[in-house]
């Protein structure tokens, strides 16, 4: 039973006028809020022409593809180390050596502790301006929510029946065989809709790398916008674009849990 | 040392910024976010539709974007708030943080409106209480104790999302910290270190508070 579910009985013919009240003064107001907002955005002339035009010249949509290019490049490299960053840290938290598991613990907490932005703003000093924007941004994403994806695999791994763990050893594993031919796997998959979220999460920090100078969609939603003084619509554009792709991120994660769950090889 | 204690008026200063920032979202965000999880609960479907595409819209988009919209977007509306530039600018920060971390209040409190037992809701209607009182009195304040873990970790997060809002003229932290490397180009190793451990302490530190709080109300079931 969902939550709302819970809350209220099937309504009665009191409750079911109160809800068309109800419903119909939300209408109201809600309608009154956008009516407002439309009134605000055409009192500065953010409806004309002119400033929607410039969206379908071939070199504005150029502009867009280059920084939304930039933005899935960082977001995807960002990821690739991420997970390779997640994998090493989990299994040194998973390590039964204490001083393995200790200074490993420390530098995840450190780097979970931190803004992203600090952290690009850190790789980009460092570097005194010999290392690109995009390694910043790359570097800042990727240590960041690798810390997040590597307690997530490891919440995984402990979540797995222990009978798990306990035959591959039976059967002669060493520790590491265990986690890397047995838990491991099994983590990753029950895990995968959890860290394709993250993933989510990843690729709207990378528009952090407009701060740090990076060129990518955000700045050129910018650019374009006080070049066309047009920032509003451009704003709207960008906005569109980046909750598109996260849907469509979040859709494809939604799909495979689905997939994963009905497979044929889960474990009883 | 001294890049770090010649500027320790300008670190506190903006360590300060970061700790007002903050506590202004945090109460907006738990008011706003609150609202919208009551909403998306509601026997009304308007409003739980209303609410629906607000958190998904707004959870969806990054936060760099929202604060561009508040802080470069508004202005063109004339939509602005307080008399002196950094004011205004605060104001947009705490607009833009606020309207952003309600949806993820909203989505900890729904969860955990979900995990209250059923017969809690089904013996408060039984006893004739109406959908606002049952919300009140027996479902949010269950609800609400059960979601102190992944609320904390909201405010965390919203914390450290304050810093991206030195890009857009306020005063806190990172604006601090880049003021200091400014003028003092050849510590940067030992300058970061020190905005680290501000960070650190502010988000270690509400960790431990939170898990007072979590321990103080727990509910034994």
């Amino acid at each position: 039973m969902s939550a709302s579910q819970v809350l209220f009985d099937a309504p009665g013919p009191k409750a079911r006028r109160n809800n068309v009240i109800i419903s119909i003064v939300a209408v109201l107001l809600l309608l009154g809020a956008i009516a407002w907002i439309v009134f605000k955005f055409a009192e500065a002339g953010q409806f004309e022409a002119s400033k929607w035009s410039p969206f379908s010249y071939t070199d504005i949509q150029g502009v867009l593809l280059k920084g939304l290019g930039s933005t899935l490049l960082a977001a995807a490299l960002g990821t690739v180390f991420a997970m390779l960053i997640g994998v090493i840290f989990a299994v040194g938290r998973l390590s039964t050596k204490r001083w393995i598991s200790l200074p490993t613990t420390i530098v995840l907490e450190f780097f979970r502790g931190l803004p992203v932005l600090l952290l690009m703003f850190g790789v980009y000093y460092l570097g005194s301006g010999k290392v690109s924007p995009l390694v910043a941004v790359v570097t800042g994403l990727a240590l960041y929510n690798g810390m997040v994806i590597a307690e997530i695999i490891r919440a995984g791994v402990l979540a797995l029946p222990k009978g798990q763990g306990e035959a591959a050893t039976a059967v002669g594993l060493t520790r590491g065989q265990t986690l890397r031919t047995i838990l491991l796997p099994q983590a990753f998959r029950s895990m995968l809709p959890t860290i394709i979220a993250q993933v989510v999460v990843l690729l709207k920090d990378s528009a952090l790398g407009y701060l740090v100078t990076y060129q990518e969609l955000l700045y050129a939603i910018n650019n374009i916008g006080r070049d066309y003084q047009n920032l509003l619509p451009a704003f709207i554009v960008g906005a569109a674009i980046f909750i598109l792709i996260n849907l469509l991120v979040a859709a494809f994660a939604k799909w495979l849990e689905r997939r994963l769950s009905r497979s044929p090889k889960k474990i009883k | 040392m001294d890049a770090i204690t010649s500027n320790l008026g300008l670190f506190a200063s903006g360590f300060w910024g970061t700790i007002v920032l903050s506590f202004f979202t945090m109460v907006g965000s738990l008011i706003f976010g609150t609202v919208l999880a009551a909403m998306r609960v509601s026997p009304t479907p308007v409003l739980r539709a209303a609410a629906t595409t607000y958190v998904n819209v707004v959870r969806n988009t990054p936060l760099t974007l929202v604060l561009f919209f508040c802080a470069f977007g508004l202005p063109y509306l004339q939509i602005s708030f307080g008399n002196t530039t950094d004011q205004v600018s605060f104001n947009y920060a705490v607009l833009a943080l606020t309207a952003y971390t309600s949806c993820f209040v909203c989505e900890a409190i729904r969860s955990g409106i979900a995990t209250v037992p059923l017969g809690q809701a089904e013996a408060a209607r039984s006893i004739g209480l109406t959908f606002t009182q049952s919300l009140r009195f027996i479902i949010l304040p269950q609800g609400i104790r059960t979601v102190v873990p992944p609320l904390a970790s909201v405010i965390i997060a919203m914390v450290k999302n304050t810093s991206i809002a030195s890009g857009f003229n306020n005063k806190e932290l990172i604006s601090a910290m880049n003021g200091v490397i400014e003028l003092r180009g050849d510590q940067v190793p030992l300058i970061l270190a020190g905005t680290a451990i501000a960070y650190l302490i502010l988000s270690i530190g509400l960790g431990q508070i939170f898990g007072l709080i979590e321990r103080k109300v727990r509910i034994a079931r």
